[in-house]
């Protein structure tokens, strides 16, 4: 898994902000943009990207990006 | 051989809007939810308006546009998950409403948004079996009467109302074979728990899950992660058998109608399917997700705007609490 393409296509689960703002370290659940869709994307795209499930609890127990990264990468 | 010869429906007068609850929750930006989930207005039950009420007007609307006597009909089934008493069924206060021969079988059966299709195959077996000839299949639902007034998404997403849909040996579409299935062991992620004999007291118990949010044991609780799992799980797979239950190939399905979920979770189910966007329906902005009547919803305006016309072969699909999902072909 490379995490520039994760990172590419969570981004794209952000409506209103700009890509270049996510980054490994970013606190993704505190951007303004953040909301329970926003999870609902993220199980969208790793279940159809990565054919991987993360649940609900997953995510929010991620605070950076790269955690989030690591857990769908050690699934 | 079972068709499907009429479909109508019928939607509380109250409507609710998008602003509404924008008003109460000023942090939501209403054109985003539009957006993702596809609802901008749903319909809402009256204080004493049940859902038999609502499956009585459907089922007079249907009578109407078809010019159906209630002689005629010799079965009744009402799908719906908030009936009008623990007993007796609504099905049998709606056969003595309804004016519905005393000869005619009626019942109830609790499903949620596969309640359609489980109906279908229902009323198809009672038709082939020769046990009836002319089957109501009442769909209803006040799920609004479910939901925590604090709680803004799924208040964002369900609506009420009722369909009627009449089955007989001839008619405008051929049913097809049913691929059905179930898992219990998701049970919990889409439940009310208290009313009825497990926890027959309310309890006014609530706690957090885990996606933040609130889990009321006396309102309806949907984990909105696990249950979109479930979905991109059971559906994509369960099309594949029903193409094969009904040797057909993909290409010879001229359209999709999936229960009206919510347009995010639609457009997920069509990608992972790579299904085209013209051959796939998606319209719950005026309803909401209506529950079991949402395919019968969509089928009549799909007949009425004749988005689907003589010929055509439509796929249909429930999916979602019990968990319980099922499709079939529909052969216009």
């Amino acid at each position: 898994m490379d995490i520039h393409e994760f990172i590419k296509q969570l981004a794209e689960q952000f409506d209103d902000t700009d890509p270049s703002e996510i980054k490994p370290d970013t606190k993704f659940q505190e951007l303004e943009d953040w909301s329970s869709l926003t999870a609902m994307g993220i199980i969208a795209f790793v279940k159809t990207i990565y054919g991987k499930e993360i649940t609900g609890l997953e995510i929010r127990s991620c605070s950076t990006v790269a955690d989030l990264f690591r857990i769908v990468s050690n699934k | 051989m079972a068709y499907i010869k009429g479909i109508s429906y019928w939607l509380p007068e109250k409507i609710e809007s998008v602003s509404k609850l924008v008003e109460e929750f000023p942090e939501w930006d209403a054109e985003k939810i539009i957006r993702k989930v596809g609802v901008s207005s749903r319909h809402i039950a009256g204080k004493n308006e049940t859902a038999g009420d609502l499956a009585e007007k459907a089922a007079r609307k249907l009578f109407a546009e078809y010019a159906i006597s209630p002689r005629e009909i010799d079965f009744v089934m009402l799908c719906t998950q908030s009936p009008d008493y623990f007993l007796p069924s609504t099905a049998c206060l709606l056969q003595h409403r309804l004016g519905i021969p005393t000869t005619a079988g009626a019942f109830d059966y609790d499903l949620g948004c596969s309640g359609c299709i489980y109906g279908l195959a229902l009323a198809k077996g009672l038709i082939s079996s020769g046990t009836a000839n002319n089957v109501l299949l009442l769909t209803a639902e006040t799920y609004s009467k479910y939901l925590h007034h604090s709680d803004k998404s799924n208040r964002s997403i369900f609506g009420d109302g009722a369909a009627a849909c009449l089955i007989s040996a001839e008619g405008e579409a051929e049913i097809g074979n049913f691929v059905l299935g179930t898992d219990g062991k998701g049970a919990e992620y889409l439940i009310v728990r208290s009313g009825a004999a497990r926890m027959r007291e309310k309890t006014g118990y609530a706690t957090t899950d885990e996606e933040g949010h609130t889990k009321h044991d006396d309102y309806l609780y949907m984990n909105g992660g696990a249950i979109f799992n479930f979905t991109l799980d059971a559906v994509p797979k369960m099309r594949q058998q029903v193409l094969q239950k009904n040797c057909m190939e993909a290409n010879e399905i001229d359209l999709y109608v999936f229960h009206q979920a919510n347009k995010f979770m639609l457009d997920t189910l069509r990608k992972v399917c790579v299904i085209d966007k013209d051959r796939f329906y998606v319209d719950l902005s005026t309803t909401g997700n209506t529950v079991s009547s949402s395919v019968f919803i969509a089928l009549k305006e799909c007949m009425d705007t004749k988005r689907i016309q003589k010929g055509m072969n439509v796929m249909i699909a429930g999916f979602g609490v019990g968990l319980s999902w099922g499709g079939t072909i529909l052969k216009f």
